[in-house]
Parts: C-alpha cells; sequence; structure tokens
C-alpha cells in the first residue's frame, strides 16, 4: 500500500469516528468537538489532494470560527441529558426518512454516470510550481464571476437581514456612548481656582 | 554540511527524513521554550524599571536563574481537578493553549529558506493555527465547571474572535502587494524597489506603505493573545484570573507558555510581514537571523511597554474598537491598497 493511502485511510477513519461520536455522544458539547475533529480530519483529506487553499480555509472558517460561536450557544444552554432523551422513539421516524433520503442521494451521486470512480479518473499530478490558491483564484474571477459575486450578495443580504434581526433598542439603558466619553476635554471636568492664600 | 551528514543519513536508511525533521523541530523548540522562559524574566525587569523598582534580583546573579525555579515550584506542585469538573477536557485545555502555537512555528521562516516546512499558502497556515487557540480558552473554562473561569473563557473567546477580522484583513493587504501567500516570498519582496537600490532598506519594507495595517496588526496581536491593555480575561479586580482560575501547577504554566509563546509568534509575524523579517535595514550591512532576532526582541519590548503604560480596557471598549474602528479601517484600506495597485503611481511592480 501506497504512503498516500494509507495516511487517506487514516483521515477517513478518524473522520468516520468522529461523525459517528457527534451524533452518539450524551454531552452536547463534546458532540460539538467532535464535529470539530471531523473538519479537521475533512481538511487533511482535502490536503491530500493537493488542495491546500480550500483545507486551510475549511479549518480556518469552520473550526476557527463558526464551531467556536456554535460551542458558545451550546455551553451557554442548560442542557438536561435525560429530557433530551425523551421522544427518541416519536423523532425516529422523521430521522430515519431524512436518512433513507441522505444515503439515496448519496448513492446517485456516487453510483451515478457523472461521478462514478470510472468517471472520476485520478487526477495527474500537479508541477512543482503550481499553487492551489492561485488557481481557485483565477476561476472564481475569471469563468465564475458572475455565481461568486451573486454568492457574496445573497451573503450580504443574510448579514444585513441578521443583524436587523437581532438589532433593537432597549429602552432604559443607562450605558454612555464612547464617542461621548471620549470627547471629553478636561475643561469640562476640572475647574483650576486661583485663591489667595490665607492669612491668620 | 551535507558531507558531514552523509555518515548518519546512511545509517538511519529510510527513515532518516523523519529523524532529520524531529532535529529540527527540537531545534526550533527548544531555543523556543528558553526564549518563553527569559520573556517572563524581562517582562518582570522591563515593568520593574519602568515603576522604578528593581525586579526579581535573587535567584542566581542579578536574578538570572528565576524562570528555572519558577519553572521547577511549578513543576512540583500538585494538579487539582475540581469536583464536577469534566477531567478528559479538563486536562486538555491547556494542551489546546500551547499546542496551535508551537505548531504556527513550523512555517515561520529565520532566514533565507531556512524554514521546517516552506509551504505555498504559509501565511493562510499561520492564520488558520492560530485561529485554534481560542479552543484551549474555551476548553478550560467550560471544563474547569466553575463560573468565573466560563465568564472569562467566553469574554476571552469573543474577543480572540473579534480581533482576528482585523487581523487577517492587514494580513490581505500583505498579500495583496507581495502576490504570494508563501513567508519567504513576502520577506524577499520587501528586500526590492527605490529605497532598497539607495541603500535605505528599512524604507521598502511593509511597514511604510501599510502604515495603518502594520499599527492595527500589532494592536490586534496585543488583543489576540490576551495582554494588557486588552487582558480582561485575567482582569484580576474583576473575574480573578479568567479561564484559568482552576489550574495548578503544570497546567496552569502550560497556559503561560502558550501566552508567551503566542507573543513571540506574533512579534515574530510582524517582523516579518512588515518588518522585512531577516533582511538588513541598510544596504552596507549583511542579511541574517539576528535581524529577525532583533526585530522580533523589539516588538515583544513593545508589548511590555504597553503593559507597563497602559491602563485596562473596558469589554465594551474592546469590543467596539474591534468591530467599529478597525474592521472599517482595514476594509477600506484593503480597496485603497488594491486600487493604488492598479493606477500607474503603483510602487510593487
Amino acid at each position: 500500500m501506497e504512503f498516500k493511502t494509507f495516511v487517506f485511510y487514516v483521515f477517513a477513519a478518524i473522520m468516520v469516528f468522529a461523525a459517528l461520536r457527534v451524533i452518539t455522544a450524551r454531552n452536547p458539547v463534546h458532540a460539538a468537538l467532535f464535529l470539530v475533529l471531523a473538519f479537521f480530519s475533512a481538511g487533511g483529506i482535502w490536503m491530500l489532494l493537493e488542495a491546500e487553499f480550500l483545507a486551510i480555509t475549511l479549518v480556518l472558517v469552520y473550526v476557527g470560527a463558526v464551531m467556536v460561536l456554535f460551542l458558545f450557544v451550546i455551553m451557554m444552554l442548560d442542557i438536561n441529558v435525560d429530557r433530551m432523551r425523551q421522544g427518541f422513539w416519536s423523532y425516529l421516524p422523521v430521522g430515519a426518512l431524512i436518512a433513507i433520503l441522505l444515503v439515496v442521494e448519496m448513492v446517485l451521486v456516487l453510483g451515478g454516470r457523472y461521478f462514478a470512480l470510472d468517471a472520476m479518473p485520478e487526477p495527474p499530478p500537479a508541477q512543482a510550481g503550481y499553487s492551489n490558491t492561485r488557481e481557485i483564484g483565477r476561476l472564481l474571477y475569471t469563468d465564475y464571476v458572475y455565481p461568486f459575486e451573486l454568492a457574496s450578495l445573497v451573503l450580504l443580504i443574510a448579514m444585513v437581514a441578521a443583524v436587523t434581526l437581532t438589532l433593537r433598542k432597549r429602552k432604559g439603558l443607562k450605558s454612555i456612548d464612547p464617542e461621548i466619553q471620549l470627547s471629553v476635554k478636561r475643561e469640562d471636568r476640572v475647574r483650576l481656582v486661583n485663591m489667595p492664600a490665607e492669612k491668620e | 554540511m551535507e558531507a558531514l551528514l552523509q555518515p548518519v543519513a546512511q545509517f538511519f536508511g529510510p527513515i532518516w527524513p523523519l529523524v532529520w525533521t524531529l532535529v529540527k523541530i527540537f531545534a526550533i523548540i527548544a531555543p523556543l521554550m528558553l526564549c518563553v522562559a527569559y520573556l517572563t524574566l524581562a517582562e518582570r525587569k522591563v515593568i520593574g524599571y519602568m515603576q522604578v523598582r528593581i525586579g526579581p534580583n535573587r535567584v542566581g546573579p542579578k536574578g538570572l536563574l528565576q524562570p528555572i525555579a519558577d519553572g521547577l515550584k511549578l513543576l512540583f506542585k500538585e494538579i487539582i481537578v475540581p469536583s464536577g469538573a469534566n477531567k478528559g477536557l479538563y486536562l486538555l485545555g491547556p494542551v489546546f493553549a500551547l499546542a496551535p502555537v508551537l505548531v504556527a512555528w513550523s512555517v515561520v521562516p529565520f532566514g533565507d529558506g531556512m524554514v521546517l516546512a516552506d509551504i505555498n499558502a504559509g501565511l493562510l497556515f499561520l492564520l488558520a493555527v492560530t485561529s485554534l487557540e481560542v479552543y484551549g480558552v474555551i476548553i478550560a473554562g467550560w471544563a474547569s465547571n466553575s463560573k468565573y473561569p466560563f465568564l472569562g473563557a467566553m469574554r476571552a473567546s469573543a474577543q480572540m474572535v473579534s480581533y482576528e477580522v482585523a487581523m487577517g484583513f492587514a494580513l490581505i493587504c500583505v498579500l495583496l502587494i507581495s502576490a504570494s501567500l508563501n513567508l519567504n516570498d513576502i520577506v524577499n519582496a520587501q528586500g526590492q524597489g527605490r529605497f532598497h537600490d539607495m541603500g535605505l532598506s528599512f524604507l521598502s519594507w511593509n511597514w511604510l506603505p501599510l502604515l495603518p495595517m502594520f499599527v492595527i496588526f500589532v494592536v490586534s496581536g496585543i488583543a489576540e493573545t490576551n495582554r494588557a491593555p486588552f487582558d480582561v480575561v485575567e482582569g484580576e479586580s474583576e473575574i480573578v484570573a479568567g479561564h484559568m482560575v482552576e489550574y495548578s501547577g503544570m497546567s496552569f504554566a502550560l497556559f503561560f507558555l502558550g501566552e508567551y509563546a503566542a507573543m513571540i509568534l506574533v512579534s515574530a509575524m510582524a517582523s516579518i510581514l512588515f518588518l522585512g523579517g531577516w533582511l538588513s535595514p541598510v544596504g552596507f550591512l549583511p542579511d541574517g537571523f539576528h535581524w529577525m532576532a532583533l526585530k522580533t526582541a523589539s516588538i515583544l519590548f513593545l508589548f511590555l511597554w504597553a503593559r507597563a503604560t497602559f491602563p485596562r480596557f473596558r469589554y465594551d471598549h474592546i469590543m467596539r474598537l474591534g468591530w467599529k474602528v478597525f474592521i472599517p479601517i482595514t476594509l477600506v484600506w484593503v480597496i485603497v491598497v488594491a486600487v493604488w495597485m492598479m493606477t500607474p503611481l503603483s510602487i510593487w511592480n
């Protein structure tokens, strides 16, 4: 077995194990941390495909930012593990349906004509000067510039929507505007008084 | 060198690359740990002199053995696990705080080509790995099962995530003008231009055209490593010592090692990205590692100086500075630099 294949199986095994633990771990914080491990292994597998930009971005965005916010929310919740296990049987049909749908979709994608193993031969190894970042940047800003700009617009709208949904002015707040605090001069607060010395 | 290593390489045979890499890793980590130890002494001495005190001067000649004594003391202390703590994660927390910082050093070049892993996307790698530092804080705060550490962890991680954005934008400016993500290339790109030909290389480094970004990078670096005046995570007057409250002995020491190693890392990054790394500031002196060490040490001194000078920021002011001041400035400056590069006035051709 080639060394690269061995590395692939190591990453894949860790990823499958971590993904399994995400849904079986009792403690939600543990589940979230296993999801981090799964992302990390996925990054490793992408690295094997010489897609270092995608691999590092996956770690940067999902592990470094998204999962941190996830953990924030999960840690804040007061979770009762016993109550979470209630209603397992009533949710089972819905969950099973979604799982079956996912499996069917995956079979369609991987077993279909377009993505089967023989339709997707192993890409030739890249030349020495190849830079994945440069290639992806070139493609994004030439061939796929309109979809790319469209995606960024959608993200911008989502961002503005999220801000407007959560932004509310509460009445009766006593916090002071930092601008006012910063613009205070010495003359506003201190008065120098010249007093003649008192004599007995 | 090659000829000297030939017999050793033959002795190890196929596992030689592994052995050689381990030797290199050791050659980076061991001096780094020594630097961390003496940075703590330097900090106490510098702050001492700034406050008209002497600082530690009892252990060894002029107090030079103080870090060794501190380390030994922490090594022999008992590690206490609070009741109700999540034991596995509680012990993993300090490891997560230290490990990413050490990993990041693998791509830092110390001289032309003097680097453990000369990878294409070095800058991205640094950004990704340093963004993992926040896990040590979060895990430690949550696993301690105690209120103060939890609050401290929340504060610290929110702060680190916020300042990472500004830092990222500052780095985008650097990679725009050097047209590369490889740290070696970024340094070499600074060693050219009109001023370099005049023998005044220090004026051709990135800090001058990107001055606002340089300032923002250093300030964000201070915030990112949770150092004073942004050290609300420790905030002794408010929340005791943040996520580290419940830790003792070596597990506590690992947090400190991580913090100081991160300080050195940020300083090294600033000197590579903005101050020309190992390049000599003037034409008639040779380039070399000593310049890099000098630049890193100067920025570290700036860190200590800031700690001795400024009072602690209030938390909402920290958040305001990050989101409402730094991020808009960096966003505008990215556009300014991008447009500047497209005009005939561009100095990076």
